[in-house]
């Protein structure tokens, strides 16, 4: 606790960034995710970086490509209809097989929509959102330190992988304040990056990144390549926590703040005689099916209820894992609202007592 | 213990900064702690309002459905949040400002002129840092000096040769603790 730091989240999202080596940030601004950018015009000139505020969310995911290629750490962050915006650089940056950092603080939609937290941007997160057949490993975290600790590793993978990596936030955990415990030294993994283009000095043949591909055969092989990829992906990255879940009456399912929300309601629950658990993924995609499935599997359980703030996105995913050997409920909240622990609480005794 | 705070007042009060110090004060206790500011729609009417939790335990979700302490520094803010006290909470009211009472009697309530004295000690930004005087020796929710500690880690080196007139409008603020 001797060193821990007071922080927002947007914050340590950016000092986890120049931790693990990003030295190129483009981005436009846009509440709730400002302070990264912030944070960013004042760190990166003290290690030498860049920071670019682009004229717009489409150049800035475009200067990404760019610097991807060119082997760099790189980041761009935005929030719900900038997101939207970038779409189109996604797909081009998995065609190209390009690693690259995106942050997606989330809130209220659709349209121009609020200000306020949301998770309603799941969809276009886990399933693409981009045209093409594509995955982009998405990273969930719940709390300050852990923007800080997915973000390094973010970095990690998408370079292990040359993937796009998401960090999937929301605007209650942008903007608030915990204590961050800054570790000596970052876990980066340096990889030789022989594919980028980065000037052949007469030394090699060039290298070449592209993702436009006319012959059939040779688009069905990346695909097949990325496919390949995302396979391996799912096999090692899944990650999840699970709360409580041993013997419960009840579980839940939620991600994000919903999940903080979620850990109090248990121990309400606990209260009055119902044993409630909790499976988080951290992982969104690749998601954590086996987590889902054996925490729903046991007796003990009645019923899964998933909590969102949206109109029910991922409860298709724990729906998909659970495979029908138990109900699966939803209950969430959109436009900003957050739900309260009581109208939680409301739904488990409903659920507890059929 | 776990023990939840809400600031709430105009924007330029020092709400957020008052919370902040809170936060602080707690973190160099040892404690855990959250901070949440309302960010949203209600900022662009020139309301600011922050929740600060501090526990000794992990806090699970930093969002407020209900308060033990609420330090309201205007009128508004006392009509609006005053409901999500917890019976046998404590409201505190910048008393200058704020002219009602709040209408409930499960509750403590503390007026404190902080705007007439911050104005009198000619430093407006003090009216804040006299409610947290007098959170400070209503509750355990931080120590004197762990707050000074906090102005000294929270503010730039340029406004440190404030912080002992602020610690005696601190101290001055501690004594409308008093039963």
């Amino acid at each position: 606790m001797s060193n821990r730091v007071l922080m927002k989240g947007n914050e340590a999202i950016a000092e986890a960034a120049i931790r693990a080596g990003c030295r190129h940030y483009f981005g436009y601004p846009i509440t709730p995710q400002t302070e990264i950018m912030h944070y960013m015009a004042l760190r990166m000139p003290e290690v030498d970086g860049v920071m670019v505020q682009a004229e717009s969310e489409v150049a800035a995911i475009n200067m990404v490509y760019g610097a991807a290629a060119a082997g760099a750490r790189v980041m761009t962050t935005s929030s719900s209809p900038g997101i939207s915006l970038k779409q189109e650089g996604f797909s081009y940056i998995a065609g190209a097989e390009l690693p690259a950092v995106v942050v997606n603080i989330v809130r209220a939609g659709p349209g121009l929509g609020g200000i306020l937290p949301a998770q309603g941007d799941y969809f276009q997160a886990t399933k693409g959102g981009g045209h093409g057949d594509y995955r982009n490993v998405v990273l969930a975290p719940a709390s300050v330190q852990e923007l800080y600790e997915l973000t390094v590793e973010a970095f990690n993978i998408a370079d292990r992988y040359r993937v796009l990596t998401m960090i999937l936030g929301d605007g209650t955990l942008g903007q608030m304040m915990e204590p961050v415990l800054f570790r000596d030294e970052e876990p980066v993994e340096t990889c030789e990056k022989s594919w980028a283009t980065t000037g052949t000095r007469g030394r090699r043949e060039h290298n070449t990144i592209q993702s436009i591909y006319i012959e059939a055969d040779a688009l069905e092989r990346l695909n097949n390549t990325l496919q390949a990829k995302y396979r391996l992906i799912a096999q090692r990255e899944v990650r999840a926590e699970t709360v409580n879940c041993e013997g419960a009456e009840i579980i839940l399912t939620a991600f994000g703040t919903c999940s903080r929300i979620c850990k109090n309601v248990i121990r309400q629950a606990a209260q009055i005689g119902i044993k409630v658990g909790l499976v988080r993924p951290i992982t969104l995609w690749p998601f954590p099916d086996r987590a889902v499935a054996a925490a729903a599997a046991q007796p003990s359980v009645k019923a899964l209820l998933d909590i969102e703030l949206n109109a029910g996105q991922m409860v298709e995913d724990v729906r998909l894992a659970v495979n029908g050997i138990r109900p699966v409920h939803f209950y969430g909240r959109t436009g900003g609202n957050l739900p309260t622990q009581q109208e939680i609480l409301d739904q488990i005794q409903v659920l507890a007592r059929s | 213990m776990e023990f939840s705070i809400l600031l709430a007042g105009f924007g330029g009060q020092g709400v957020l900064s008052a919370g902040k110090f809170i936060a602080t004060a707690a973190l160099l206790e040892g404690k855990e702690v959250s901070w949440l500011p309302s960010y949203g729609p209600e900022m662009r009417g020139g309301t600011a309002n922050c929740s600060v939790i501090v526990s000794d335990n992990p806090i699970g979700s930093p969002i407020l459905n209900a308060a033990d302490v609420l330090i309201a520094l205007n009128g508004p803010s006392l009509d609006k949040f005053t409901r999500l006290v917890k019976p046998g909470g404590l409201i505190l009211a910048d008393s200058s400002l704020v002219h009602a009472v709040p209408a409930r009697q499960d509750i403590r309530f503390i007026p404190v002129p902080a705007s007439s004295m911050a104005s009198e000690a000619g430093n407006m930004t003090f009216a804040a840092v006299i409610l947290l005087g007098c959170l400070a020796a209503a509750t355990e929710c931080f120590g004197r000096d762990s707050f000074e500690k906090a102005l000294y880690d929270a503010l730039p080196a340029r406004h440190h040769h404030l912080i002992p007139k602020e610690m005696a409008i601190f101290d001055q603020g501690a004594t409308f603790a008093a039963p």
